[in-house]
C-alpha cells in the first residue's frame, strides 16, 4: 500500500540526534555524501557503516522502520549489484555466454551496494529525525547568502514545506479515490499496459482537482493571514548551535577525515 | 433465515505487528434484513466507516466471515469477486470528489460501464438513475464540475444508484449541506427506498436524520456493535448513548427532562410528532 512509503518521513522523538541544529545536519549529510564517493576499500566503508549504525542507535528509530524505508529501492539496488557483476574487468572466475564473472567485479558490486544502502539509509536518517518546517528553515538559513543576488530563498524553502506537508494528505486523498473507484466496480489490476493507464483517468483528474482545491484553500488562508513572504517575517523557534551541536559536528568531521584518509590509501 | 447481508464474527486489525495496531472491528455480527433501512450509527473511529467497506469486499477480514444473500463474499481462494462491489453499492463521504468525467451523463455511465452491458442499457440506466436523483435531464451533457456542491452529490450517488444495487450503502450522505439540501437527499433516498425496494445502508453521526427514516438503528462504539434495534428500543438507552458519545435526538432529551420532573411519558419517544401526542394523552388523562 502508498502507506509503507517511509522515505521523507518524519519520526518524533528527543534523541540528541533530533536535537541537533538541522543546520549542521543538513551540512553533515552532503558531507557524508561526498565522504561516501571517496571510501574507497572495505574498511573506510566499514567506518562508515558503523558511524550511520550508531546514528540509528541514538537517534532511536527502530531498525524496522529503517529496513522498511530501503524496499522501494530494492530493485534499483540489485539491477546496480547485477550490473557491476557482470561487467567488471579482471581476472575470470566464471563465464556463462556474454556474461563474465571477475573477481574485481564481486568486490565492485559489493561495495556499491553497501554505498548505495549508505546513502540511503544516511539521508533518510536526516528526515527521519528532522521536522520538514526545520527541514526547511534550516535550508533557508543556509541559503539566505544567496538573497544577494536575489535568489527566492524563502520562497523556495516555503514551496518546499508546502509539499512535504501534503504528500500525506494527497495519499490519504488518493487512497480513498481508490477505493470509491473500486466501489463503482473500477479495475486497476487486469488488462494491458495501455488499458492500464486509461484505468488511472478515474484517480488522477479527482486528485488534480483537489489538489488545486487544496492550493486554492491555502493561498487565501495565507493570505487572511497576512502573509507576504520574508521581509520582516520572525519565526517562533530561533535555531541555536548549542554545545550538543558542537559536539556532533567534531565526531562526526573526524569519522569523515577518517573515511577519507583511508579511502587515499585504497583500504 | 436468510439476510441479504450478514457478518460472522467480522474482525478487523489495523498494522498488525507495528506500534500503530489498532483493532477497528472486533467480532461484529450484523444481520441486515432485505427491504429495510438499517442507520449506523457511531463516534469518529467507532469503526463504522471500516464496517461498510467490508460490505462490498474492499477491505478483506483479518478474521469472520461477510455474507452476502447467504455466500460468503471472499471464495476459497481469497478473492472477491466484482458482482459483489455491483451488488452492494457503496456511496462514500463526499462523493462529489470522485467524479472525473466531462459530462454528467458520461460519469454516471462509468459503473453500469465496468458492469459490461450494452450501450442502450447504459443509457436507460444513467436516464433512470438521474431521474431518481431528481436531476434534470437537459444537465446530462453539461460538465458535472460546474454544478453546486449538492448537484454534485447528487450525480455521484447516481452513479452508484445506476449500478441498481441490491444494498445501497450511504456514508454520510448529507455531510456539509445546508438543512434545504440535506432534506431534499434524504427525501429523494426515502422515494428511491420506496421505488426500487432496495436495501439500504445510511452511515451518520446525526441521530435526528436518521432516527426519522430508518427502520432499525445499529450503534457501534470502540470496534463492537453497541446497540441493534428498532429507534424506540435504541433510543430507550439513551444513557449508554450519551456515554458513548453520541447525541441522542433534542425531543427524546425534552422528554426525558420531563420525566424527570414527574412527568410520566415513554422515555423512547424520537419524534416530535409522537411527542405531540404523547403530551396531549397525558393532558387529558390528568
Amino acid at each position: 500500500m502508498l502507506r509503507d512509503i517511509t522515505i521523507g518521513q518524519y519520526f518524533p522523538g528527543t534523541s540528541v540526534v533530533h536535537r541537533t541544529d538541522p543546520r549542521l545536519k543538513l551540512v553533515l549529510v552532503i558531507a557524508m555524501i561526498v565522504t561516501l564517493f571517496l571510501a574507497s576499500g572495505p574498511v573506510s566503508y566499514a567506518l562508515l557503516a558503523l558511524y550511520i549504525l550508531s546514528v540509528i542507535k541514538i537517534s532511536g528509530i527502530q531498525p524496522k522502520m529503517v529496513v522498511r524505508g530501503l524496499k522501494p529501492v530494492v530493485f534499483i539496488v540489485a539491477f546496480t549489484a547485477l550490473l557491476n557483476l557482470f561487467y567488471t574487468p579482471g581476472t575470470e572466475l566464471w563465464s556463462f555466454g556474454i556474461l563474465h564473472i571477475t573477481d574485481q567485479g564481486i568486490r565492485v558490486a559489493i561495495l556499491m551496494v553497501v554505498r548505495i544502502l549508505l546513502l540511503i539509509i544516511g539521508t533518510s536518517m536526516l528526515t527521519y529525525t528532522t521536522s520538514p518546517i526545520e527541514l526547511t528553515d534550516g535550508l533557508e538559513m543556509l541559503l539566505s547568502p544567496f538573497k544577494k543576488v536575489h535568489l527566492p530563498v524563502h520562497e523556495l524553502a516555503m514551496m518546499m514545506s508546502i509539499a512535504l506537508r501534503f504528500i500525506p494528505t494527497l495519499i490519504e486523498e488518493t487512497e480513498k479515490i481508490i477505493a470509491a473507484q473500486k466501489a463503482r466496480g473500477a479495475d486497476f489490476e487486469s488488462g494491458n499496459l495501455v488499458q492500464r493507464a486509461r484505468a488511472m483517468v478515474p484517480i488522477l483528474v479527482p486528485l488534480f482537482i483537489s489538489a488545486f482545491r487544496r492550493a486554492d484553500e491555502l493561498a487565501i488562508a495565507m493570505e487572511c493571514r497576512l502573509y507576504r513572504g520574508d521581509v520582516g517575517r520572525t519565526r517562533m523557534k530561533q535555531m541555536k548551535f548549542g554545545a550538543v551541536d558542537a559536539l556532533t559536528g567534531t565526531v562526526s568531521v573526524i569519522v569523515f577525515a577518517a573515511v577519507i584518509v583511508l579511502g587515499r590509501f585504497g583500504w | 433465515m436468510s439476510y441479504i447481508l450478514e457478518t460472522r464474527d467480522l474482525t478487523q486489525v489495523y498494522g498488525a505487528g507495528t506500534p500503530f495496531e489498532r483493532t477497528a472491528l472486533d467480532h461484529v455480527n450484523i444481520q441486515v434484513e432485505k427491504g429495510e433501512i438499517l442507520g449506523v450509527i457511531g463516534h469518529t473511529g467507532s469503526g463504522k466507516s471500516t464496517l461498510i467497506q467490508h460490505f462490498n469486499g474492499l477491505l478483506k477480514p483479518t478474521s469472520g466471515e461477510v455474507l452476502l444473500s447467504g455466500h460468503s463474499i471472499w471464495d476459497a481462494k481469497g478473492k472477491c469477486d466484482r458482482k459483489t462491489r455491483f451488488a452492494v453499492g457503496l456511496v462514500f463521504q463526499y462523493p462529489e470528489y470522485q467524479l472525473f468525467e466531462e459530462t454528467i451523463a458520461k460519469d454516471i455511465a462509468f459503473g453500469p460501464q465496468n458492469m459490461g452491458l450494452s450501450a442502450t442499457e447504459v443509457e436507460k440506466r444513467v436516464r433512470e438513475a438521474m431521474d431518481f436523483v431528481g436531476l434534470d435531464p437537459a444537465l446530462a451533457n453539461h460538465s458535472p464540475f460546474a454544478l453546486s456542491g449538492g448537484q454534485k452529490r447528487r450525480v455521484a450517488i447516481a452513479g452508484v444508484i445506476a449500478m441498481r444495487p441490491q444494498v445501497l450503502i450511504l456514508d454520510e450522505p448529507t455531510a456539509g449541506l445546508d438543512p434545504a439540501g440535506r432534506d431534499e437527499i434524504l427525501a429523494q433516498i426515502q422515494d428511491y427506498h420506496a421505488r426500487s425496494g432496495a436495501t439500504i445502508l445510511i452511515v451518520s453521526h446525526s441521530m435526528e436524520d436518521i432516527a426519522r427514516m430508518a427502520d432499525r438503528l445499529l450503534v457501534m462504539n470502540r470496534a463492537h456493535v453497541m446497540l441493534c434495534g428498532t429507534p424506540r428500543e435504541v433510543f430507550a438507552h439513551a444513557d449508554e448513548i450519551a456515554r458513548a458519545g453520541l447525541d441522542i435526538p433534542e425531543i427524546t432529551k425534552v422528554i426525558r427532562e420531563l420525566n424527570r420532573r414527574g412527568i410520566e411519558l415513554d422515555p423512547s419517544i424520537y419524534t416530535v410528532e409522537d411527542a405531540v401526542r404523547a403530551i396531549r394523552a397525558y393532558k387529558e388523562g390528568k
